[in-house]
């Protein structure tokens, strides 16, 4: 420790920075308590989603069998069957939370989340023209649902351009997008059979049946490289472009540039989470709310965000799974309804306080 | 309409002042006359492209006719083309007529109400309400006909209307708390819309159909009992256009000019409910149509809700009409659902009106 690692803090803030050699990092204890908090509440709502089902298991055993110990039928249903889900939820969950964070913060909005700017209708138009007129398999689907996830970010990010991209037409473009593949799907969806539209409704819901770590590869990798990138690379730019573009390009920030990167992982993110699970809704939006209100701090909160968001969607998993154990329902009914729930009641309580 | 404060007598305080204030009455008069001839002409000229596209929609179809042909259809019962114009082309264009009214002058208002640029039936969540209640509809009441699910879809506009009243705040709302409120009741109703489609396959078919918004399956009677709706609510919008303006300048400065917001508020409310409850049960939720028009007909008359509103009465029908005929004769022997057209001609037209604004501020 006294080698040059030395916990101080910074002055006039409840920050506290953390300085290794020539470099240092500036954070909230608050902050990083929630983070972890979250990120521990993830994992063990993981742990009783995968020792719950119709061969119940003790969270000791689910631990035991996850690290290959224990009696081999139980290893084999949680590793083989139960644990890809798991992981596949938690992944998804983290890279919308990440991402909804990176976009409110960009369009200093809000309701900037990937469903409002475009990239959501764009992952279900890619996925609809594989199911309905190539008639594809399931790899094809998710192959569209990206390819339409980044034509559609970038379609939005180039028609929004001009002498540089600000948030408020960047959530206009989307829309106007937004609405135009809309209208697409729903021609397309008018276009299948009925068997296909099933299909195709299913995947547009947001959904985790049946998926194994070949789903989620791609999510992972990107995650790997851009989480690190966003968070670390991109993170304090971001705090300062929530200040304004001149006030942060007065601070040397490189406003045009730092802002294309941010909004580039966070679409690749989007785009690779829907082709893994489908359009998720209403977690890349709520999870950056609930993780700011934990954390009660400012800017971003951009690890908050990321692990609320695999918090949220392995717990609506749990519920999806459980709550109608005899029909179950896709992951997405259940985030939409919890997410609009939450909106509603966030109303309420906010006009009380007399806050909006 | 605007010498009418003139006309009524003068306050006793303006008494000493009258022969200056009848002057002052004279210019105005003046002024508002120099300004309401162009409106006349304009209007004509609007009735006169909204003529022109009824007359396409009778003509045009994926059946081609020829003109005498359509005469025949529309007046004499029996004639070759009876079927397809007076039984399919006439429903459907007058259907399309009174949802053009309908979604067009809605959108106007619910912008102005809302003082949001981006509000529309969408928005508020009208267009989710009556979605999920016509899915109830037919799954928990299996109702399978089209006249059956009219006066489900009203009511769940009404309700949702309502509710997001409410949670934006009734009296107090503000137009973030109304948009905030339609957002999240949005969400949390489709999601219910697709958990009861994926449970009922036949839902699903019928469900497909009618959420793109299509004047495929119109009935003559379908619009008589629509019109009285679209009727009222069109009256009404036209009679708040006068305090809506006030609103437009903030609550206190309406109070000030002795307008009364809360009450222009609900009538508002009413008035779009009214509007977009007819427009979604007769044809499903389209989407753009009430967000676009308003924006297009603004940029010629300026934000005057008197200006705007018969503007947007009689352009927006134009529109719709256009779009449904594009539908029709585009991928011949099928259809395009008019819903699908506007959305993406919307979109574009959304686009292009983007790209052309000077400066656009959050």
């Amino acid at each position: 420790m006294s080698t040059g690692i030395r916990i101080g803090k910074t002055h006039a803030s409840r920050d506290r920075s953390l300085r290794v050699g020539p470099l240092s990092v500036r954070f909230r204890p608050r902050a990083m308590l929630a983070a972890l908090a979250c990120a521990a509440a993830a994992l063990a709502i993981a742990v009783v989603l995968i020792g719950s089902g119709d061969y119940p298991l003790g969270p000791g055993k689910v631990v035991d069998a996850v690290f290959g110990n224990g009696n081999p039928a139980d290893v084999f249903i949680v590793r083989e069957l139960r644990l890809p889900r798991a992981g596949v939820a938690l992944l998804v969950g983290a890279a919308l939370g990440l991402s909804g964070a990176v976009f409110q913060a960009v369009v200093r909005n809000p309701l900037g989340s990937p469903d409002l700017l475009g990239f959501t209708s764009g992952s279900a138009a890619g996925a609809l023209v594989m199911i309905v007129l190539v008639g594809s398999g399931a790899g094809a689907v998710a192959f569209g649902a990206a390819a339409g996830g980044l034509l559609a970010g970038v379609l939005v990010y180039v028609l929004a351009w001009r002498r540089g991209v600000h948030g408020f037409r960047l959530v206009l473009t989307g829309i106007g997008v937004t609405a135009i593949l809309t209208g697409v799907n729903g021609y397309l969806m008018t276009r299948a059979k009925l068997v296909e539209a099933q299909r195709a409704l299913l995947w547009m819901t947001g959904n985790l049946d049946g998926r194994d770590w070949a789903d989620v590869m791609p999510l992972a990798v990107a995650m790997a490289v851009l989480v690190p990138a966003l968070v670390i690379g991109c993170g304090p730019a971001l705090r300062m472009l929530e200040m304004g573009d001149d006030a942060a390009a007065a601070l040397g920030v490189r406003v045009e540039r730092v802002r294309l990167v941010l909004l580039a992982g966070a679409i690749v993110l989007v785009a690779l989470a829907a082709a893994a699970a489908g359009p998720v809704s209403f977690v890349a939006l709520t999870a950056p709310q609930l993780a700011r209100r934990l954390t009660a701090a400012p800017g971003p909160n951009l690890l908050p965000s990321l692990f609320m968001g695999a918090v949220l969607l392995v717990g609506s998993d749990w519920i999806a799974q459980r709550a109608f154990s005899d029909n179950p329902l896709p992951v997405g009914v259940v985030t939409g309804l919890l997410g609009g729930g939450y909106l509603v009641a966030m109303l309420a309580a906010q006009r009380r306080a007399g806050r909006i | 309409m605007r010498a009418a404060p003139s006309s009524s007598p003068p306050q006793p305080r303006q008494a000493e002042s009258t022969a200056a204030a009848a002057g002052a009455t004279a210019l105005a008069e003046k002024a508002t006359s120099r300004r309401q001839i162009p409106t006349a002409v304009g209007i004509c000229g609007s009735l006169l492209l909204l003529v022109a596209a009824v007359l396409l929609s009778l003509a045009l179809g994926s059946r081609p006719l020829s003109i005498g042909q359509v005469w025949d259809g529309l007046f004499h019962p029996g004639s070759t083309g009876y079927a397809v114009v007076h039984d399919m082309r006439l429903p459907r264009t007058v259907l399309g007529l009174l949802v053009g009214v309908s979604l067009g002058v809605a959108g106007a208002v619910m912008q102005a109400v809302t003082r949001n640029p981006l509000a529309d039936p969408g928005l508020l969540g009208i267009n989710a309400g009556a979605s999920a209640a016509v899915v109830t509809a037919i799954v928990m009441f299996g109702v399978t006909s089209f006249t059956g699910y009219i006066w489900f879809a009203f009511a769940g506009a009404a309700i949702v209307t309502a509710l997001v009243y409410a949670v934006g705040g009734g009296r107090s709302a503000t137009p973030a708390r109304l948009a905030l409120a339609g957002t999240a009741l949005n969400a949390a109703l489709f999601s219910y819309v697709q958990a009861a489609m994926l449970v009922d396959s036949s839902a699903l078919d019928d469900m497909r159909f009618w959420t793109v918004g299509s004047l495929a399956s119109a009935e003559m009677g379908t619009a008589a009992k629509l019109g009285p709706f679209v009727a009222v609510g069109l009256l009404l919008a036209l009679a708040l256009a006068r305090p809506l303006n006030a609103l437009a300048l903030g609550d206190e400065a309406a109070k000030g000019l002795g307008g009364r917001p809360d009450r222009t508020r609900a009538g508002a409310l009413v008035a779009v409910t009214l509007l977009c409850g007819a427009a979604t049960a007769a044809c499903g939720p389209l989407v753009f149509v009430g967000l676009l028009m308003p924006h297009a007909v603004r940029t010629f008359t300026g934000p005057d809700l008197r200006r705007l509103v018969p503007y947007c009465a009689v352009l927006t029908p134009v529109l719709l009409l256009g779009a449904d005929v594009l539908g029709r004769v585009m991928a011949r022997p099928s259809e395009v659902q008019v819903g699908t057209v506007t959305s993406v001609v919307g979109g574009i037209g959304f686009l292009i009106l983007l790209r052309r604004a000077k400066e656009v501020r959050a």
